[in-house]
């Protein structure tokens, strides 16, 4: 172990130890090593004077440029607020049509109204807002609530069966054990013979479903099936399902009954973004039935 | 492997096994009906198993050579079989939930094969089980030869290895029943973070009491860095995993913090975890595997003091990087930030040594692929750790957090740093501890080579272009001041980036299957008798390195 070693190669005196046939050179650290370590700690020097860095026994060191992170949020969305202000006051107080009318706001609800769509309804109707098994299409004829800006509004606002104190609230009851299997099935029949499907029941099953619709359905559906929007109670001479049209969804749906949840988004929506979805969703309505 | 025990070894063993066996049937019987039980019947299976295996060779003849003028190699042939096994589960559960990002079908719709479920299982199963049982494997075997002293125990070796193997089969197996603490890295419950503890102990006591024993007067490097990885993981593990069991009969544990101390406690330690699990030992790995395979000195011991301590002291302040933006204070996020910067230099300093080092022995880079391993193992350190600081400035962050880009620096450090270090470690031990000349075929080195380069590049860039579009698109504003992309919009366009990223997993996989097939070719191909190629004691005088009455 002589420490005067050389290793051949380099030239560099070796520290003379040893270990399994392993070597260390002695070599000086570059200048280039010191020279970073110089400015990484200048950075952190000056960044510990500029910014709050170090904690005391009660406080901390604030930093010279006096910034804080919830100080610089809170700027921040007052800014966003104050830039977003003009076209949200007229949003809030124009009625629908003419915010549809007003080529600048309608190009206001373009730009926004896809995005705010898509982070808060797409998840449940779908991207295109066609809905899926449980939940309604927004682009067809069907409104359970009306579909007029107003009751759209409202039902953003409130909800159904929500937690909102005036949330809407509708539920198809349970009729198990009121009503028997088999007249379940029947009642079933007759409402798919409403609205077009072709089940080739009996007259005489018809006409029994007929009879259990009046009992049991029609106060809700009324007594030509279309439903009431005061209600909640949908159409069912229609072809829209939200749960289904075939015997044994409409077989669940009457035995086990359905409670469908809209929540309600004036907590986290202001009216303005509830207004731009409301217009988003004519918007939406109208190019789908365009094509 | 119980033939190179005495009677009174294979006893103690035993012992030892009855204990764990009874540990397991109190747990069953406590636990039942709860995952708790499920472990119990897991650490009464593994205890019973163990026995029959210690129990039917109890009375064979006991070893006549004298085992001192030998190093102690048994444990670190498992244990590299163990890693190379958790590869393959922690990297096969790890392609398929990338396939499943990009394909959510494939879950078929069970409760266990759930996203949140299978993730930590492929990182629990690639950090500990993969990477814990390399860094277990090579720590006992450079130890030894660097200090040229067998390890300090008969029992305790194999205590270390199976117990925390036993640790990351009880975290994993809870993974898949829903069993977790919350919190990441640090998913295993309280009976298995007891387990750990224990294990860890002996694994500390071990080695401490192996370096007492070298026959060299310094200690090398590698062994600095294996040290501080077994004593700060010891720290972070405790600390972090301080938590109050809702019962003794069932796995649930609630934490000792809460809130932002929670937060920060669990980030000192994820970082932590990084810095000391998947840094400083394997960077033990490279500071002897390299120079050893490249026959060259370190290129300089000035620039391994430098590099250890700037490591050991700036890494364990920067865990608060991971909470900018957050409830907490700013004043920690400064600091974070600031020490993250510093940190770069010293991280810095130990690749640019290890590829120093390699000056005069690059046409070895170019020939040998185990050699060329290490060589972008230390490149891809090198670039990971720089990627690691310049995000942790916080208007960096504010784009790349919670994006893909972040699971791509992960992965730039996991795959092309710490799986390729350990590969090119375990094919550099494999014919030395096995006493062959070579590999079994030095073509499927390089296969698996160019495969796991090409996974980890593909990887990446997947997960840069993706993270990055990620994060433009989260805060794009249109000019009347609101969000132009719906997060939907944003997993719509990740949508090829995760099907390239989980084409690259797949073939870092296969490079890693192909690298277990020529292990275990290798190993069936050794020869039966021990050829003596190293021992423990000045390979001069040959004599016994400890008493022989050990």
């Amino acid at each position: 172990m002589t420490v005067n070693k050389r290793d051949p190669l380099t030239g560099h005196h070796t520290t003379g130890h040893e270990w399994d046939g392993i070597t260390e050179l002695n070599t000086r650290v570059p200048l280039t090593i010191w020279w970073f370590i110089l400015v990484s700690h200048l950075y952190a020097l000056i960044a510990w004077v500029l910014l709050p860095a170090w904690p005391g026994i009660t406080d901390y060191t604030k930093g010279i440029l006096g910034v804080d992170q919830r100080q610089q949020v809170e700027r921040q969305v007052a800014m966003m607020r104050e830039l977003r202000a003009d076209w949200r006051d007229q949003m809030v107080a124009l009625p629908v049509d003419e915010i549809r009318a007003n080529p600048a706001l309608a190009a206001i609800i373009a730009g926004t109204g896809p995005a705010l769509y898509g982070d808060n309804c797409a998840a449940c109707h779908g991207p295109s807002g066609q809905g899926g098994p449980g939940y309604p299409s927004l682009v067809d004829e069907a409104w359970l609530w009306g579909g007029d800006p107003d009751a759209i509004m409202e039902t953003l606002r409130v909800g159904i069966n929500a937690d909102h104190p005036e949330t809407r609230f509708a539920q198809m009851p349970a009729f198990d054990g009121v009503l028997e299997r088999n007249q379940i099935r029947t009642v079933a029949l007759y409402v798919q013979s409403l609205s077009g499907i072709e089940t080739n029941p009996d007259p005489d099953q018809l006409a029994a479903g007929k009879e259990l619709f009046m009992d049991n359905c029609a106060s809700c559906h009324g007594e030509d099936a279309t439903g009431n929007t005061d209600l909640g109670a949908p159409n069912l001479t229609d072809d829209s399902w939200i749960y289904g049209g075939d015997s044994s969804s409409l077989f669940a749906t009457i035995l086990h009954g359905r409670a469908g949840w809209m929540p309600s988004w004036e907590a986290r929506l202001d009216e303005a973004d509830r207004k731009i979805l409301t217009v988003y969703l004519m918007d939406l309505k109208d190019r789908e039935s365009v094509q | 492997m119980v033939a190179k025990l005495t009677f009174v070894e294979r006893q103690i063993a035993l012992l030892i096994l009855g204990i764990i066996t009874i540990l397991g049937l109190v747990m069953a019987s406590l636990g039942a009906g709860d995952a708790l039980g499920v472990h119990g019947f897991i650490v009464l299976f593994a205890g019973l198993g163990l026995i029959f295996a210690v129990g039917g060779s109890l009375y064979a003849p006991e070893p006549i050579e004298d085992r001192s003028r030998e190093y102690y190699d048994d444990p670190i042939k498992i244990g590299i079989v163990l890693a190379m096994i958790w590869a393959m589960i922690g990297m096969g559960v790890g392609d398929w939930v990338a396939w499943m990002l990009a394909f959510p079908d494939l879950r078929f719709d069970a409760a266990w094969s759930s996203f949140g479920r299978l993730r930590p299982v492929h990182t629990t199963g690639i950090i500990f089980g993969f990477g814990g049982n390399a860094l277990i494997a090579t720590s006992m075997h450079v130890m030894q030869r660097t200090s040229r002293a067998r390890l300090a125990g008969q029992i305790s070796p194999w205590f270390v290895l199976l117990g925390y193997n036993l640790f990351v089969i009880l975290a994993t197996t809870g993974y898949v029943m829903g069993v977790t603490q919350s919190k990441e890295y640090a998913e295993a419950e309280w009976y298995a973070d007891i387990w750990l503890v224990v294990v860890w102990v002996v694994y500390f006591v071990l080695y401490i009491r192996t370096l007492a024993r070298r026959n060299e007067p310094h200690i090398y490097v590698a062994n600095w860095y294996y040290l501080a990885f077994i004593l700060v993981v010891a720290m972070l593990h405790i600390v972090n995993n301080l938590a109050v069991p809702a019962s003794f009969t069932a796995a649930k544990s609630y934490s000792l913090f809460s809130g932002v101390q929670d937060a920060m406690t669990q980030w000192w330690y994820g970082h932590n975890a990084v810095a000391f699990f998947l840094t400083a030992g394997f960077l033990g790995m490279l500071y002897y595997y390299l120079p050893k395979r490249a026959q060259r000195p370190i290129y300089s011991y000035r620039l391994s003091i430098l590099s250890f301590w700037g490591i050991v002291f700036f890494y364990i302040w920067v865990g608060s990087h991971h909470l900018h933006y957050t409830a907490l204070p700013h004043w920690v996020q400064t600091l974070g930030v600031t020490f993250s910067v510093m940190l770069l230099v010293p991280s810095w300093a130990s690749a640019g040594n290890a590829l120093m080092t390699l000056n005069g022995a690059w046409h070895k880079v170019r020939d040998d692929a185990t050699l060329r391993f290490m060589f972008v193992a230390a490149v891809f350190y090198g670039l990971s750790t720089f990627e690691g600081s310049f995000m942790a400035i916080r208007p960096v962050n504010s784009l790349s957090h919670y994006t893909d880009w972040t699971v791509g620096h992960v992965h730039a450090g996991s795959m092309g740093w710490v799986a390729l270090i350990t590969f090119g470690a375990i094919y550099a031990a494999v014919p030395l501890i096995w006493r062959r000349d070579d590999m079994y075929s030095w073509r499927l080195v390089e296969w698996h080579f160019w495969l796991a380069l090409a996974g980890t590049v593909i990887y990446i860039f997947a997960m840069w272009n993706s993270g990055i579009v990620q994060g433009l698109m989260w805060r794009t504003y249109n000019d009347v001041g609101t969000l132009q992309y719906s997060f939907m919009d944003t997993v719509v366009a990740m949508h090829p980036y995760y099907i390239a990223r989980a084409i690259g997993g797949l073939l870092f996989l296969i490079g890693a299957v192909i690298g277990f097939y020529n292990i275990l070719m290798t190993i069936r191909a050794a020869r039966s008798e021990d050829r003596l190629l190293d021992h423990p004691t000045d390979s001069e005088a040959c004599e016994p390195a400890v008493p022989v009455a050990e």
